[in-house]
């Protein structure tokens, strides 16, 4: 197996909405093309610790990282770093699909305009590309113009997965991508997840732990901010070094 | 217990009166209007009366009463200051609502309400001896009381409402938007003015005609900043006289049940009616914009 390279590194990392420390020393290894997860009981830090990875927590006041976080070996924490650029590498898709009240070709296009690509050829192609890596194109390819706000709730989502892939990011966050769907819409994302990993680095937050265990090779585990464990996804799920991983994955608590 | 309930319906009792209160109130401001009107609007005809421009009730011949040199004027004037505020506004609110540094917020919210206080007449005195003259230098003009000077003051009357509304039809887009924007990699004036502006809408149009409706109504400012020359208006330059100032100036002196009198009452049955529907209006597609964010 050729070694894997690593894409985002945290370490010593804290994290604090205002005197709450709700981050506490964690240090990750997460490898390119490759789907990590993170699970842990509500409340725990899953969603705070991903949305770290974009600086979304930017727009909490009283929100303050510490530590080192890099991706590629490149700080992403200090204040000479530009949001919009690291946003633009590191693409999100949120627990509740959030379409904007535009048409569907507007919605993916809207990353493309608002960094400066006017060419309508080439946000054509690039709407087109992104939907159908989105496995989207075939449903709406006759109904462009049609508002977004009209799409079922798993082809919303599938929608948002195909905005954030339009500005061709390297990195996709998901937050809990499916928590707000159906069966068969989650096991289109699950699918659709898998077939991404081959371009993108994924890193998921899930509540469902079969989810975690079907679609991820690495998952970490989460409790109270502290990570308890991380590891390949078949051994955290297999042989759990620690005991406290046990219970939670064999529904003992959480 | 049986008290307890007898206090509960006098005070529902007491707070229906209330609102039925101010019903009446508006209907009989109508009533009284229209009542006034009539006898006028008979005697010229509705189409002397809103076809003709000639406003002439002193002449030494045939007193004219045509009001549409005041209707010109006034929508003039109105859309003037719409020209002005409704751009400015929608900036200020965008840049409150998502750019300003909380900092910058608390000082500034407290500024556009005060800006809100300024008593009309102040605001005209500053048209006559602050805008007028900047204006007559700046056009070449004698004087500079003109249709823009009174746009520029009521402008400055209408922003407050157009801030503050526009701001608080921004504030209830749904937060997960302007998330997705800035996760794709969009600034927060990209995210304000391409995502949250065109969510808000209808909330910003209901605001900008509320700011409308308020420029309609304005009679202080523009009476003394327009220069009330009843002539028809030839451009914004030209000096203007709008039925707000109409009414002002010549209600006082006029004799009563003339036809002049009851003239004057139909300009403010217009005028009413005019602020009626744009109020009516904006408080429809509010209500509108609100269901849909729901």
């Amino acid at each position: 197996m050729p070694l894997a390279k690593v894409k985002i590194k945290i370490s010593d990392f804290n994290f604090y909405y205002g005197q709450v420390k709700v981050i506490k020393g964690v240090s990750v290894e997460m490898l390119a093309k490759n789907v990590t997860s993170i699970i842990g009981p509500s409340g725990c830090g899953k969603s705070t610790l991903l949305r770290c990875f974009n600086r979304m927590n930017d727009l909490i006041p009283g929100a303050r990282a510490e530590g080192r976080a890099e991706i590629e070996g490149v700080d992403i924490l200090g204040p000479q770093v530009d949001v919009v650029e690291l946003r633009k590498r590191v693409g999100m898709v949120f627990q509740k699909p959030n379409p904007f009240p535009k048409s569907i070709f507007d919605n993916v296009a809207y990353g493309l305009r608002v960094n400066d690509i006017t060419d309508r050829l080439i946000i054509e192609k690039r709407v087109e590309q992104s939907l159908r890596s989105a496995a989207l194109w075939d449903e709406v390819k006759d109904r462009l113009k049609d508002n977004a706000l009209n799409l079922s709730g798993g082809q919303q989502q599938r929608l948002c997965v195909a905005r954030a892939l339009a500005v061709e990011p390297e990195i996709l966050l998901m937050d809990e991508p499916a928590s707000a769907l159906d069966p068969i819409a989650t096991a289109r994302i699950e699918e659709l997840i898998v077939e991404l990993k081959k371009h993108y680095t994924i890193v998921i937050v899930t509540h469902n732990m079969q989810q975690a265990a079907r679609i991820s090779d690495h998952t970490a585990f989460l409790m109270q901010g502290e990570l308890v464990e991380y590891g390949k996804t078949s051994d955290i799920f297999t042989k759990p070094r620690k005991k406290l991983t046990e219970d939670y994955i064999t529904g003992r608590f959480g | 217990m049986k008290i307890k309930r007898i206090k509960e319906k006098v005070v529902e009792g007491l707070f229906f009166l209330n609102g039925l209160i101010v019903i009446i109130i508006l209907a009989g401001i109508f009533l009284l209007l229209l009542k006034n009107a009539l006898p006028g609007l008979k005697e010229i005809g509705l189409m002397e009366f809103l076809a003709t421009g000639y406003w002439n009730p002193d002449a030494y011949g045939k007193a004219t009463y045509g009001a549409l040199s005041m209707l010109v004027s006034t929508g003039m004037v109105t859309i003037g200051s719409l020209l002005i505020a409704v751009p400015l506004g929608i900036g200020t609110a965008a840049y409150l609502s998502d750019v300003a540094s909380p900092r910058v917020r608390e000082i500034a919210k407290p500024v556009v309400e005060i800006l809100a206080g300024i008593p009309s007449v102040v605001l005209g005195f500053l048209g006559i001896v602050l805008v007028g003259p900047l204006l007559a230098k700046l056009t070449g003009t004698y004087n500079g009381l003109n249709a823009i000077n009174g746009s520029i003051l009521l402008a400055v009357m209408a922003l407050p409402t157009i801030i503050s509304l526009s701001e608080d039809a921004l504030n209830s887009v749904p937060r997960s938007y302007a998330e997705a924007s800035l996760a794709l990699g969009a600034n927060k004036w990209q995210t304000v003015t391409q995502v949250k502006v065109p969510a808000a809408a209808s909330g910003i149009v209901a605001a900008c005609m509320l700011g409308m409706g308020r420029a309609i109504g304005e009679t202080m400012t523009v009476l003394m900043a327009t220069g009330n020359a009843a002539q028809f208006p030839t451009g914004f330059l030209s000096s203007v006289k709008t039925m707000t100032s109409t009414i002002a100036i010549e209600l006082g002196e006029v004799a009563y049940f003339t036809t002049h009198f009851y003239m004057l009452f139909s300009v403010g049955l217009v005028l009413f009616l005019i602020t009626f529907v744009i109020n009516l209006i904006s408080d429809i597609v509010f209500n509108k914009h609100m269901k849909m964010l729901k």
